[in-house]
């Protein structure tokens, strides 16, 4: 048995490492997984880059910053897959979503761009009559979080760093502050848009499937001299993670999966909010009680490989938000973050379908698409920005111009 | 420093006066934290590492406009082992650009040692509160043997002692359990 230390955030994307070492998947790949809990992302990063820890559940953006050395610079983590897709939800306080049907009524199943616009007019309405200024939270400033709130402000011709303030708050206290009124509106991930919800002091605006139909969210970080020192640790974890990932997307499984995530030693809630996180059960529309469809996944689509194209999406957001300068140099850098390779190695040839290539157009399927693999069996899902945008990896700048304020 | 706990802190700041750092600011909630930092503009901010507010301050190296000087977190390669100690001991560093590496590295000695000692201290209570209870339920089962079996006290403790190698249980576990059950025989229904 290899023994394995790794860390996490209490939340329901932790789904891979909780489940893969309580239903013995890392077991049966040789793996005496012990887990831990931290408070923050900070202190994730902090134990992991210590050797306290030897992997963990991390932001995908993270992981890519710390190959970029920009931060609170820390040794080069690497993401060896995808934990989740989707699952974010962008929430305002009830006096906000108010004031916003007020400025600009939103009509019976009005989209993402309208709602962009609409909050956007209520933010600059209140600044004409010289209102306090609007403070939206985040949970990292490498978050897809923070990306997916910046898209939206800036879609609604708000400038995210001039025209409100962006700060973050910890996911456990985020609730506390929107009641407080210390904050108007979060962005937060499973299952605090729910608890929001369920205290009633918040209304979701949209989630973030919306935003991106399919949009990637944590990662399974190692640190990568340790990979670069021995594949065998990363590659028999991945394979744990991956048959963890594929159990929480089974429906039937629903129940277990929020019972287990639900202990005093993870998320430590209620059960039900856990479980209508995996079910989807948000409330976007007024009009509609259905679930949100792909509200959070964890492998469907196959959607646990790493893709390198996601690394360089978010590489891009970092470009457009200042947080580095463009260079092919560093796009290089982003890119290798994220390691394909190992995630290759823990499936070849045993028939998981793996993807032909490592990297794809992003936003380019208006549906579910049959795409080119080692089984010709794979089917990626449909992954549309909301805006009809496609992401080319090999042209961030390209990209970045299209928008109206960039590099 | 920031530090939910009142008494770490004030250990911790006691550390810090003794070694002749007199403008110690302590918060004890992380309520807009950003704020206040900005506000109280330090040269050293010092934060438990299982405060989830440890993300806020990550923020900061990012939006370093908010604050007069630039922050780093104490990460600097060449004090590794230092760090590492910290991070054991559960402390974060973060120091404003400017301050002289040998008064960081004397700051952060006395956190971690202060920190360390707190925890001892901590542990030591606890295991001191536990010993006295052990005794305290010890004397009670003796004495209802005693009362029990009209035995004298060295008989007593042998029937507890020969109880709990039988049952592979400490004596402490043994008499707690009979001293709960002699609570419920005095009872009435």
């Amino acid at each position: 048995m290899i023994a394995v230390r790794a860390g996490f955030i209490p939340l329901v994307d932790s789904a891979g490492l909780v489940l893969a070492a309580e239903l013995g998947f890392a077991e049966a790949e040789g793996l005496d997984l012990s887990l831990t809990r931290e408070a923050s992302w900070a202190a994730l990063a902090d134990k992991l880059a210590v050797g306290a820890i030897d992997a963990a559940h991390l932001l995908a953006p993270m992981a890519v910053a710390s190959k970029l050395g920009i931060g609170n610079a820390k040794p080069a983590i690497s993401a060896l897959m995808s934990m989740s897709t989707n699952g974010n939800a962008i929430s305002l306080s009830h006096s906000l979503y108010e004031e916003m049907l007020a400025v600009s009524p939103l009509a019976p199943g009005a989209g993402v761009a309208d709602k962009a616009r609409a909050l956007g007019a209520t933010i600059r309405a209140r600044e004409a009559a010289g209102g306090p200024r609007l403070t939206f939270a985040v949970v990292h400033p490498f978050s897809p979080h923070n990306y997916e709130l910046r898209y939206i402000l800036a879609t609604g011709g708000v400038d995210p760093d001039l025209d409100v303030d962006l700060v973050v708050v910890p996911p456990p206290y985020i609730v506390e502050h929107l009641e407080k009124g210390l904050i108007d509106g979060f962005c937060v991930g499973a299952p605090w848009t729910l608890v929001g919800l369920r205290e009633g002091v918040s209304r979701v605006l949209m989630t973030k499937s919306q935003i991106w139909r399919f949009g990637p969210e944590k990662v399974l970080g190692m640190r990568e001299s340790d990979v670069e020192a021995g594949h065998e640790t990363a590659v028999r974890l991945v394979r744990a993670v991956k048959q963890a990932l594929e159990f929480a997307d089974e429906p039937a499984n629903r129940a277990k999966v929020a019972s287990i995530l639900a202990a005093e030693d993870y998320l430590d809630l209620d059960p039900g909010v856990i479980g209508r996180a995996l079910e989807g059960g948000v409330p976007v529309d007024e009009a509609s009680d259905r679930p949100v469809e792909d509200f959070i996944v964890f492998d469907r689509f196959g959607s646990s490989f790493p893709w390198r194209s996601h690394a360089l999406w978010f590489y891009s957001q970092m470009v457009r938000w200042r947080q580095i300068e463009h260079s092919p140099a560093a796009a290089r850098l982003a890119a290798d973050a994220y390691r394909p390779d190992i995630y290759r190695k823990a499936f070849e040839n045993s028939g998981v379908t793996l993807p032909s290539a490592n990297s794809k157009l992003e936003g380019a399927l208006g549906a579910a698409a049959p795409a080119g693999s080692t089984t010709g069996r794979l089917t990626l899902a449909g992954d549309g920005f909301f805006d009809g945008r496609v992401f080319d990896p090999n042209d961030v700048p390209g990209y970045l111009a299209g928008f109206s304020r960039s590099v | 420093m920031i530090d939910q706990s009142a008494a770490r802190a004030s250990v911790i700041e006691e550390g810090l006066r003794e070694s002749g750092l007199t403008d110690v600011v302590i918060l004890l909630d992380t309520e807009l934290l950003m704020r206040r930092i900005v506000e109280i503009d330090p040269d050293v901010i010092l934060i438990d590492l299982e405060n989830p507010s440890r993300d806020v301050l990550d923020a900061m190296f990012q939006v370093s406009r908010t604050v007069e000087r630039p922050i780093g977190m104490f990460v600097d390669r060449s004090e590794a082992g230092m760090i590492e100690q910290a991070v054991e001991a559960g402390v974060s560093t973060y120091v404003v650009d400017g301050l002289r590496k040998e008064r960081v590295s004397a700051i952060v000695e006395t956190t971690v040692s202060r920190f360390n000692a707190f925890d001892r201290l901590k542990r030591e209570l606890a295991d001191t509160k536990k010993a006295l209870e052990d005794r305290t339920s010890v004397d009670k089962a003796k004495l209802f043997l005693m009362k029990r079996h009209e035995v004298d006290e060295p008989t007593a403790y042998g029937m507890l002692r020969r109880a709990a190698m039988d049952q592979n249980r400490t004596v402490a576990e043994v008499a707690r359990a009979l001293v709960s059950a002699a609570a419920l025989l005095d009872k009435k229904p």
